[in-house]
């Protein structure tokens, strides 16, 4: 028996003849926190919507997702067996705090139902005590009185606790966590990052993150796999992805989030053009339209090159592991690495 | 809470005033001479004088609204200037006919509607749904008065299953009374449940759009089960005030739909007073059913309050 | 806002549902320009029609709707008399022809008073101080307590029973239809940026109830206009039905289906000719008006 918690293997999502998510290919090890980074329009949101079966209607997946100890593919697999998953297996922390509650309904109710549909708790009594509990561990100030407050009486943030309390109750095997912390005010970010990471860990459940924000992956996950144009074009541990990317479209993104350089002409540093509507990337490699180093050859599909156990990119043109940072990029203040954050950071 | 309370209260009473005012100016005022228009151009000075006197038509009009006004609060409106019999009980005989037929077309309407536009919602983009949708598109389009026709065509003419017309209180029997609702209760009932299923089908669709369906599914309810636990509660805030809306259309539609199958209700009231131009009945029906409806906005608005915890303390 | 506004508002979003479903279904993605619904299609192909019918009756119709010949009373449909005749010998078919004429223009006038007070009371309270545009959607849900028909009762008690009393009940009963509907949106054009730049640049707000609140309004105008032409439709074919609509000789449908009541047991076609008319003519004007506000309706492009 292997410890890989999530295996994901050809994942293709498609509305009509447009493919949005295209031959993905990840496994996740029990633990393990990895990140899914991409601008928008890249398929990462439907990536993690297809692991937990929630595409919305008329997106159809195909391939194969499969989740340590059930017994049939998640992908395909009907309402019923898919609902003995979600919520005890797989969890899910959605973008939106200020919608993801039902706004009729007790906070504490609200947590205490996921324990009493997968018959975590016997009885609505020990389940309402253990939603106090988790609201608890999830650093709402008396959580008895918050297990009988509705929605509209939190902020944003406590919100996207009760949101996290929800998800962690059961101890999933897998959390997935959809931009959690995008919607948040930048003060209230890193202490719901900090509860998200301690919850995963205190219950050694791995963990798929979903960001467009790279300081977030840097502090939260050891992983990182980089989406485009619904495919994953380059991946491996965080340090390596970010110091050293081989990937043109890596590159380009983190030279983008470093605030720190601008080019020749005082300006921040972007990736020339726009993300293509979905559906509608370049042939062969998704990135060439945009890309600097693109050639003729990258017309056609370029294969993934593995580069370790679980590293590699899929790109004609990489950058080479030597390659300073382009001529023409000046850098302001101190002589930081590329990664933007510590990585140890949110983690003690 | 008590601060919104008191506030819909407020409204309620002022839209009251606001409303009998207005009645009372074009039913009372704008025609000069009630007295006259009662008894038409052709009645001698001296009946006209006679009939002013014995209502009190002659006294200052703000002294008539307020005995009028009092009138209606006890429930006790005085003479009809035709038959010069109480009105009082005539009506409260009348609108217990009128409740049965609004009444049971409402549960036929609900019976219909709910389900059904649940079924649309979830099915919405199934051709099941979208032949449902349809269906009660043709449905919206059939006036209630239409489909009472129809239905004497088929089921009394046609088959003889039920009377086409007539009415007996249920003390007296219970069966026929059973027997002459049927019609008229269903053809109010289809016609206001096809409109409130288009409501209930975009409640639901909205709610089904809803981020904490999704959450709900996401903790391992089924679909049907997260829109039962979750959705309807919050899809029912819209569709009980339509509900309340529609007792205005009810009403009203009653009163077509009591002279199609000739039954003795208000709505029959109000028609033969208006050809008796008995202007005090007519007055006092309409005043009842505009307060009827007032009064209902104003329950809605409580029932409001109750679901939706958001709009118990002030504004969120 | 009332609860009586926010069901009135979750109602606008009748048929659009189905498209924001398929939009939301491509979450990151752009949308294609919509294709024209079928509803509009359709909607407009029917509601042209009745047109097409209401100007035929001017130059032509097959017999004299009003004509009354005891010799060819109650005849089947036939060649000579495409729906056959009523009991008086008059030809059905001249008379749907002339019926579509008189509800055209009840519902023409009904809705046009209904917009032309309606429209600007409802630019208005979007407009005026908070306060003040609450207490006109108050006086709105007043009037709501008046439905068409009894409005037309009350007045025909006082005023006697005639088209005019009908069409103008009608158009007051709908003022606030449109009244609510605009009230939204100038509220919501009011929010916008050039709204606030004018104002900025000391325009006064009949300037901008001009030229910037009408022109944004106006597509939900013609939307409300649709709808409101259908609930005209049905209140007039009551109101004829009951006697207090369009006076005879002039044939209406309500009335057609008044006279046809007696003549169930023997001639059950003679409600069904004028019934498929009303519905026909009323499912058209919804149809119609479901059509335009998926066309139009901006709230759909914001909508993700």
């Amino acid at each position: 028996m292997t410890d890989d918690v999530l295996t994901v293997r050809d994942l293709n999502v498609a509305v009509g003849g447009r493919k949005l998510v295209e031959d993905v290919d990840f496994t996740i090890r029990a633990g393990e926190r990895v990140g899914l980074i991409g601008e928008s329009g890249s398929g990462k949101s439907l990536t993690a919507l297809s692991v937990m079966g929630l595409l919305p209607e008329g997106l159809r997946a195909t391939g194969s997702v499969r989740l340590a100890g059930v017994d049939h593919d998640l992908v395909g697999a009907d309402e019923t067996r898919m609902s003995r998953v979600r919520g005890k297996e797989i969890a899910m922390v959605f973008q939106e705090p200020m919608t993801a509650l039902n706004p009729t309904m007790k906070v504490g109710r609200q947590i205490a139902e996921v324990l009493l549909i997968h018959r975590t708790r016997p009885d609505r009594a020990s389940a309402r005590t253990a939603a106090v509990e988790l609201l608890a561990q999830v650093g709402l100030p008396d959580p008895a009185a918050a297990a009988d407050a509705y929605p509209h009486q939190f902020s944003g943030g406590q919100r996207q606790r009760v949101v996290l309390a929800i998800a962690l109750a059961n101890d999933p095997a897998l959390l997935v966590c959809d931009e959690p912390t995008t919607a948040l005010d930048v003060t209230v970010q890193a202490r719901v990052l900090d509860l998200i990471v301690r919850g995963a860990q205190d219950r050694r459940s791995a963990m798929l993150f979903i960001t467009h924000d790279l300081a977030v992956v840097a502090t939260v996950c050891e992983r990182v796999m980089v989406m485009y144009g619904g495919r994953v074009v380059e991946s491996g541990p965080v340090r390596e992805v970010f110091t050293r990317p081989r990937h043109r479209y890596t590159q380009g993104l983190i030279g983008a989030s470093d605030l720190t350089v601008v080019d020749d002409h005082g300006r921040l540093i972007t990736i020339g053009g726009s993300v293509p509507p979905a559906g509608h990337f370049p042939a062969g490699c998704v990135f060439r339209n945009r890309c600097a180093s693109a050639t003729e050859r990258c017309a056609t599909r370029p294969d993934w090159v593995p580069t370790g156990p679980d590293s590699g990119y899929s790109c004609f043109h990489p950058v080479s592991e030597s390659d300073v940072p382009e001529s023409g990029v000046h850098k302001i203040g101190a002589n930081e690495p590329g990664v933007p954050t510590n990585q140890e950071a949110g983690l003690g | 809470m008590i601060v919104r309370l008191v506030q819909r209260i407020a409204i309620l009473l002022a839209s009251l005033v606001v409303s009998s005012v207005l009645v009372f100016a074009f039913m009372a005022v704008l025609p000069g001479d009630p007295a006259r228009v009662v008894l038409g151009t052709s009645a001698s000075d001296a009946a006209v004088a006679q009939l002013r006197g014995e209502f009190g038509l002659d006294r200052p009009l703000v002294t008539q609204y307020l005995s009028w006004v009092h009138g209606l609060v006890t429930f006790d409106p005085g003479n009809s200037y035709i038959s010069h019999t109480p009105i009082g009980p005539q009506i409260a005989d009348r609108l217990q006919v009128t409740l049965w037929l609004v009444g049971t077309g409402m549960v036929v309407a609900c019976i219909l509607a709910i389900p059904l536009g649940i079924v649309m919602a979830v099915r919405h983009r199934r051709p099941s749904g979208l032949v449902l949708s349809a269906l009660s598109q043709v449905g919206v389009a059939v006036p209630a008065f239409l489909a009472g026709i129809l239905m004497i065509t088929v089921f009394a003419v046609e088959f003889g299953w039920l009377p086409a017309n007539g009415w007996t209180p249920p003390i007296e029997d219970p069966v026929l009374f059973l027997k002459q609702l049927a019609l008229p209760a269903l053809s109010l009932g289809l016609v206001q449940g096809a409109v409130l299923t288009r409501y209930v089908r975009s409640a639901v669709l909205d709610v089904l759009r809803e981020d904490y369906l999704r959450t709900a599914r996401a903790k391992g309810l089924r679909p049907t089960q997260a829109l039962l636990r979750h959705g309807l509660r919050n899809a029912a805030v819209p569709v009980v005030t339509v509900l309340a809306l529609q007792l205005a259309t009810l009403l009203v539609g009653s009163v077509v739909i009591e002279r199609v199958f000739v039954i003795p209700g208000l709505g029959s009231l109000l028609l033969d007073s208006v050809s008796n131009r008995d202007l005090v009945v007519v007055q006092d029906v309409v005043m009842l059913i505009a307060m009827a409806v007032l009064l209902v906005n104003f329950l809605v608005d409580i029932v409001y309050l109750l679901i939706d915890p958001r709009l118990r303390v002030g504004a969120s | 806002m009332s609860a009586v506004d926010k069901a009135l508002d979750k109602a606008q979003d009748n048929a659009q549902d189905t498209k924001a479903a398929v939009a939301s279904a491509v979450p990151e993605g752009r949308r294609r320009r919509r294709p024209m619904p079928g509803s509009l299609l359709v909607g407009g192909l029917i509601v042209s029609l009745v047109f097409g019918m209401a100007l035929l009756s001017f130059v032509w119709t097959p017999h004299d709707p009003t004509l009354v010949d005891a010799s060819v009373r109650l005849q089947k449909p036939s060649p000579e008399y495409w729906f056959g005749t009523d009991k008086f010998g008059r030809d059905v078919f001249s008379q749907i022809l002339m019926g579509s004429r008189t509800t055209l223009f009840v519902g023409f006038v009904a809705v046009g008073v209904a917009a032309l007070i309606g429209v600007p009371l409802g630019i208005v309270a979007g407009m005026a101080p908070h306060w003040f545009g609450e207490l006109l959607m108050r006086g709105n849900d007043l009037v709501l307590a008046f439905p068409a028909l009894l409005l037309t009762i009350m007045f025909s008690a006082v005023y006697g029973a005639g088209t005019l009393v009908a069409m103008i009940a009608i158009g007051i009963a709908s003022i606030p239809h449109f009244a609510r509907l605009i009230r939204g949106g100038t509220l919501q054009v009011m929010k916008t940026e050039y709204v606030l730049a004018a104002r900025a640049a000391g325009r006064g707000p009949f300037s901008i109830a001009l030229r910037h609140v009408l022109p944004n309004v106006s597509s939900l105008v013609i939307v409300q206009a649709s709808v409101g032409f259908a609930i005209a439709v049905l209140a007039e074919a009551a109101l004829s039905f009951l006697g207090f609509g369009t006076p005879p000789p002039t044939p209406s449908w309500g009335r057609m289906l008044q006279e046809s009541q007696e003549m169930l047991s023997i001639a059950p076609r003679l409600a069904v000719f004028p019934g498929v008319a009303i519905a026909v003519v009323v499912l058209g004007f919804n149809l119609l008006g479901d059509g335009l506000r998926d066309r139009f309706d901006p709230k759909l492009e914001d909508r993700r």
